[in-house]
């Protein structure tokens, strides 16, 4: 197992892509932290979410926060689509041929594929939320207020951050192994998570009856890992508990990979 | 370990009664053949004539519907460490366009139980060791062909399996491939190629299994080929009536042509000698005739397409 481990690891590191995106994805979240902790600090100090001069402002440690685990709520696109192109890539250059000449047994195949997906999406769980600290910290200091950098709750929530980040690469993975066609994989990826599930989610919420609903989709999963949200800090939106958004999180990463496994992944390659 | 998997053993590559349909359409019907070690066995066909699904359920990426192919007697996927067994090159062109020579093989190297510095070798082996530091994405078609070969090559199996080597490759590049393959099947290794091109592959093969609309229609050493091919004897002479006496003489079935003649079912050694003996002028005097490629494409059109399977489930 360990030799194929080694194989999909070593497809990742002789790419471009990982290190591109995780480059990309820093600069991204360094640049919304810093809007985020700019909005959200405003001078009066009553600067709201919403806009809604009658909504009660964010506690000074709730916009910190929100600024630096933004990547969670805005970034996770980027481990996904990574993970996805680790399985769609090899169809689109056909060399899952070669992968499956070098290891036959699929289901392993798909293990080593998930467990890369997993390192390399902590790569880009570190890039994302230390860009949304790199942007929101200053931010804050220059506006004068505190950073809670070693606030034991603000540095749990980092560390969930990464974690969250990472399971949305194993996502990925699995939904890329269910939609092997690249083009369809991005697609559907920038369709749901840009799209469907934030109009779903305020859709969802809308209705009392299906609110509990709208906490089980993937992205509210995520953040309720990382225990709190531009939308639940403003008191938008609930989350589940932290554990509860785990395992949802973890449990959508398995359904793709074992519904890829058994459908695309057990045809004839040809 | 098991025995397959010991250098140095001689792998016999046997297909038997392997058939598989998609759709309606039977791609390969009852196959059965035995590539032989220390032998370059000619898989041909013509195109969709069913060997790259052949070989593709050799390598266990197409399910059978019925039958078996295996390596030493084994599944391909029931071999502990299938690319130390098995070469095989199927896509001339599935490459990551990213990566370089050298990292495209360090990914598969250690499945191949190799390390770092075999992937030097093989890119040596096959006249890419100034280009393993550049991207695939630039890579001429017969350099994809000689770093998939250095792919296959990378676990020193004892058996490679190569779909239309090539391909691609210029004719300096096929003379080298074929010496190359000479050398392999020299070492004792069991070495299988398609093409659809028997004249690609006429001076490297030792026997030939020919298939046409997923059925075998010819297995058998090159030379039981060669004997197929009805050879004629061109002569050229300024004495048409003493040539025409020669032949009748002998039994000869002769053509005239505008200076000479074309002799059938004899020799230019027989002619030359018989001439010789009647104080006849030659001219000229070559073997002509059916090539091996006639009778190639006479024994491929023979069978008709892959016709529908009744009832047709797949």
């Amino acid at each position: 197992m360990s030799e194929v481990l080694r194989m999909e690891l070593r497809k990742v590191l002789t790419t471009r892509m990982w290190w591109l995106l995780a480059l990309l994805l820093l600069g991204y979240m360094a640049f919304l932290g810093a809007a985020m902790a700019f909005s959200l600090s405003g001078a009066e100090g009553g600067a709201t979410l919403t806009g809604d001069s009658s909504a009660p402002p964010l506690a000074e440690r709730d916009v910190a926060l929100s600024a630096y685990t933004l990547a969670a709520s805005l970034g996770y696109v980027f481990p996904l689509v990574v993970g996805a192109l680790s399985m769609t890539g090899e169809f689109r250059h056909q060399t899952i041929t070669a992968t499956l000449l070098a290891e036959p047994r699929r289901t392993r195949v798909l293990l080593a594929k998930l467990a890369a997906g997993l390192a390399v999406g902590l790569v880009h769980g570190v890039a994302g939320t230390l860009g949304a600290v790199l942007g929101g910290a200053p931010v804050l200091a220059l506006r004068d207020q505190p950073l809670f950098l070693g606030d034991g709750e603000v540095l749990t929530q980092l560390v969930f951050s990464v974690l969250a980040l990472a399971v949305w690469a194993v996502i990925g993975v699995g939904l890329g192994t269910l939609l092997t066609n690249q083009v369809a994989a991005v697609v559907v990826i920038l369709a749901f998570t840009q799209f469907v599930e934030p109009i779903l989610r305020l859709g969802l919420t809308a209705v009392s009856a299906l609110e509990d609903v709208a906490k089980l989709l993937p992205g509210a999963a995520a953040e309720a890992m990382v225990g709190s949200s531009l939308y639940s800090a403003s008191g938008l939106l609930d989350l589940l508990p932290r554990a509860g958004g785990t395992a949802v999180l973890l449990g959508y990463a398995a359904l793709f990979a074992v519904l890829g496994r058994v459908t695309t992944l057990r045809r004839d390659i040809s | 370990m098991t025995a397959v998997d010991g250098a140095g053993d001689a792998i016999p590559v046997e297909v038997h009664e392997l058939t598989k349909s998609f759709g309606a359409v039977r791609a390969v019907d009852r196959l059965s053949f035995v590539a032989r070690p220390g032998a370059v066995t000619g898989f041909l066909g013509p195109n969709g004539a069913g060997k790259t699904t052949t070989l593709r359920m050799l390598l266990g990426l197409v399910r059978p519907d019925h039958g078996t192919a295996t390596i030493g007697g084994r599944r391909y996927a029931a071999l502990e460490r299938p690319t130390a067994v098995v070469g095989a090159d199927l896509e001339a062109a599935a490459f990551h366009p990213g990566r370089t020579a050298r990292d495209h093989l360090r990914v598969y190297a250690p499945r191949a139980g190799v390390d770092d510095r075999r992937c030097d070798e093989v890119l040596e082996q096959v006249g890419l060791a100034d280009a393993a530091g550049r991207r695939v994405g630039g890579f001429s078609l017969g350099m994809r062909q000689r770093l998939g070969l250095a792919t296959t090559l990378l676990g020193d199996p004892r058996v490679l399996v190569l779909d239309e080597p090539a391909n691609g490759l210029d004719p300096e590049g096929i003379v080298w491939l074929r010496g190359f393959l000479r050398f392999l099947a020299g070492q004792g290794r069991t070495v299988l190629i398609s093409s659809h091109v028997l004249g690609e592959v006429q001076a490297t093969v030792d026997d030939v299994v020919i298939i046409a609309g997923g059925r075998l229609v010819h297995a058998s050493p090159l030379g039981d080929l060669v004997a197929l091919a009805s050879r004629q004897v061109r002569v050229v002479t300024p004495d048409l009536a003493g040539l025409e006496r020669l032949a009748a003489e002998h039994g000869w079935a002769a053509t005239r042509t505008s200076d000479g003649m074309l002799l059938d079912d004899t020799t230019p050694a027989a002619v030359g000698a018989a001439a010789h003996t009647a104080h006849l002028e030659l001219h000229g005097l070559a073997e002509e005739g059916a090539s091996l490629e006639d009778v190639f494409l006479r024994l491929t059109a023979r069978t008709e397409p892959a016709e529908p399977v009744r009832g047709g489930a797949a």
